[in-house]
């Protein structure tokens, strides 16, 4: 006659249970559902991930489906049943390969369910033939094509591409194509079987045309459901990427400019620090906005540029080279450079010797010139690639160049003869200084 | 420096687009100094702030940044031009992407120049397309050079007739490339400063012209952009 300690009691224990079940959610119930094995499979590998769902012997499970089988075909109805609605298992949680006398065992089995069947129905009579063929022939169909639509999803896992239905279909090998075709004409044969033997002839064609007429008008009925899901799909993935590409923003731009910016703020009491930190950031980001591989291009340029940077014979651009070359020079001689390239070609040894004394003359005018900005103009034709380096500083006169002064005479002009090129000085005292440079493409490039 | 006929002229009226009220601040203040050249008589932050304000005030000359939202310079230059064609644009850009620049240069843009030029150089540039000059800044040179260079690989030109840069047209923009003032670039082809503007603005025009055939698409075609 207490009810109330009573209440209390029980919904202090089963509270308790509620919260021991919650602590142990994520260990538990994350593997609890029912998932199809890869490795222990025969078919569908529904047996297997059964037994690992049961944590009983594979074997076990097999038993259990001949068993069915044999009473009254239940066994396949239920396999087929479990192989449609439960997933199929991921690539990393196959752990065991089946070995082959596995595979003897379950084939045994497979056939001993069968053959007790047949055996069971013959002797009682329960059951025509009429039934066990078409059903077989129909389900041995349904097996073929729900294999493959399994390969499919597995060379999706594989690959990692949201190929979706397009992939299942025109993905395939031919024989894998060959597999699906036959798989469906099986259905549609035991299907038919069936049908024509329930039927008499004659009521055939209303039959069929009531079926079809009754697919159809499904479909139709179905039709603005088909196309929110399919809208729907669509505006969760767009809704998905665009996600994405704000992450990566927020991303680069936490890397980037918030760590320049902060870095600025301390900075800011010395002036040429700041300056070379600002103009650094700039030109990355300058880059990752518009350069060759930049966000900015487009996910297929992007893409192109990825293939071209993949192949090995092409290591870089020349406007990429003459970019880096420009961006070391800025940040370590606090200079601007200002860079405009037109045209643009795969570098080859000669590009790089050009590059390279490019780079010399630029540091030459960072050192000598006693002016903040260099300008350098790149024309690439079709047989010479052309360099101007000029600055608009002191200059100099070139006969009074000391002996013992090797900048020019070696790093620009020695590299440009080595591979012949060409160099050509324009400079005065007060006139700034203008290097030219100028290089012969090798000849294949231009097919 | 300053010839008399020169202090005689009335300060140009600049009327400043940009998205950025900071960096509109920034050119306001730099033009302050050149005060007897220029002066900014409004400012607008968006499209049709910008479309509004310069029918309004009417100013000579608009510096006009390429990336905004809801179409940017372009889009700008679109909607004012027809009723207002005595207004000048000068494209005021940081971006490095050739499609843009041309894209406005194409909307008839009267030069374009880099967000990194000094204030002497801005105030010089928008007193020179107020005069009816075009103003090319290297980059822009280069993008124009690259858009009508001819490329083993390239789009075949469609229309020749229309669009070839003449051998000297080609040499200006060349120096222009490559860094040099218009003045130096007189002295290096042995003509008048006055040709040289003459050539920059049949470049221009040319490149205003070319929109019978796609010139940014063309660009884009040769990934310059």
């Amino acid at each position: 006659m207490a009810p109330y300690p009573c209440a209390c009691d029980h919904l202090g224990v089963s509270s308790q249970q509620l919260v021991e079940e919650e602590n142990a959610t994520p260990e538990v119930f994350a593997d609890r559902r029912l998932r199809r094995s890869g490795s222990h499979k025969i078919a569908g590998g529904v047996a297997g991930g059964l037994a690992e769902h049961l944590n009983v012997p594979v074997i076990w499970v097999r038993a259990g489906f001949t068993l069915l089988t044999a009473i009254g075909f239940i066994g396949p109805l239920a396999y087929v049943l479990l192989w449609m609605f439960a997933a199929q298992a991921p690539p990393e949680e196959q752990t065991s390969q089946m070995d082959a006398k596995e595979r003897q065992q379950g084939i045994a089995l497979l056939a001993l369910g069968v053959g007790l069947f047949i055996v069971i129905t013959t002797l009682s009579g329960s059951l025509a033939s009429w039934f066990i063929v078409p059903t077989t022939v129909g389900i041995g169909g349904a097996a073929l094509v729900w294999r493959e639509a399994d390969e499919a999803q597995r060379r999706k896992w594989r690959d990692g591409a949201r190929t979706g239905v397009t992939g299942f279909f025109g993905e395939g090998s031919a024989k894998a194509r060959l597999r699906l075709i036959v798989g469906v004409l099986l259905v549609c044969g035991g299907v038919g079987l069936f049908l024509f033997q329930q039927v008499s002839p004659a009521l055939v064609p209303p039959v069929l045309i009531a079926i079809l007429a009754t697919l159809v008008g499904v479909g139709v009925i179905t039709v603005p459901w088909w196309l929110r899901l399919v809208r729907d799909l669509d505006d969760e993935r767009r809704a998905r990427i665009r996600d994405q590409e704000r992450e990566e923003i927020a991303a680069h731009l936490h890397d980037s400019v918030l760590q320049t910016l902060a870095l600025i703020q301390k900075q800011a009491e010395n002036p040429r620090e700041v300056v070379k930190l600002a103009r650094g950031q700039e030109r990355q980001l300058r880059t990752w906005l518009y350069g060759p591989t930049g966000y900015g291009r487009g996910r297929a340029a992007a893409a192109e540029a990825n293939e071209a940077a993949e192949t090995p014979v092409s290591g870089g651009t020349l406007h990429e080279a003459i970019a880096v070359a420009c961006g070391e020079i800025e940040d370590s001689f606090d200079v601007s450079v200002e860079q405009v390239v037109v045209g643009d070609c795969p570098m080859d040894v000669r590009l790089t010797a050009l590059v390279q004394a490019a780079r010399e003359a630029i540091v030459n005018s960072a050192k000598h010139s006693g002016v903040g900005e260099v300008s350098v103009y790149a024309e690439i034709e079709p047989d010479t690639v052309t360099v101007f380096v000029r600055d608009r500083g002191k200059g100099f006169d070139p006969d009074q160049v000391p002996d013992d002064r090797h900048g020019l005479a070696d790093s620009i002009r020695g590299r440009m003869d080595r591979h012949g090129g060409k160099v050509r000085l324009r400079t005065s005292p007060g006139e700034g200084t203008e290097v030219q440079l100028e290089m012969p493409r090798k000849k294949e490039a231009k097919a | 420096m300053t010839t008399p006929e020169q202090e005689d002229r009335k300060p140009v009226r600049v009327f400043l687009v940009d998205d950025h009220a900071l960096f509109r601040a920034g050119v306001r203040a730099e033009l302050a100094a050149h005060g007897e050249d220029v002066e900014v008589v409004g400012e607008a932050g968006s499209v049709g702030e910008a479309v509004a304000g310069i029918e309004h005030h009417r100013p000579d000359v608009v510096l006009l940044d390429v990336h905004m939202p809801d179409g940017g310079g372009a889009e700008v230059l679109r909607r004012v031009r027809p009723a207002n064609p005595a207004v000048v644009f000068l494209a005021l850009s940081v971006s490095d992407a050739a499609e843009d620049v041309i894209a406005v240069i194409r909307g008839g843009a009267r030069g374009y120049v880099t967000k990194t030029i000094s204030s002497q150089e801005l105030a010089k540039s928008v007193r020179r397309v107020a005069e009816g000059d075009a103003v090319f800044s290297p980059r822009l040179a280069g993008f124009v050079l690259d858009a009508f260079s001819e490329r083993p690989g390239a789009a075949p030109i469609a229309d020749p007739e229309l669009d070839l840069l003449t051998p000297r047209e080609r040499e200006v923009l060349r120096l222009l490339a490559r860094g040099y003032a218009y003045k130096e670039i007189a002295s290096e082809l042995f003509i008048s400063v006055k040709t040289v503007e003459t050539h920059v603005s049949s470049v221009l025009r040319k490149t205003q012209l070319s929109n019978r055939y796609e010139l940014s698409r063309w660009a884009t075609d040769r990934r310059l952009v």
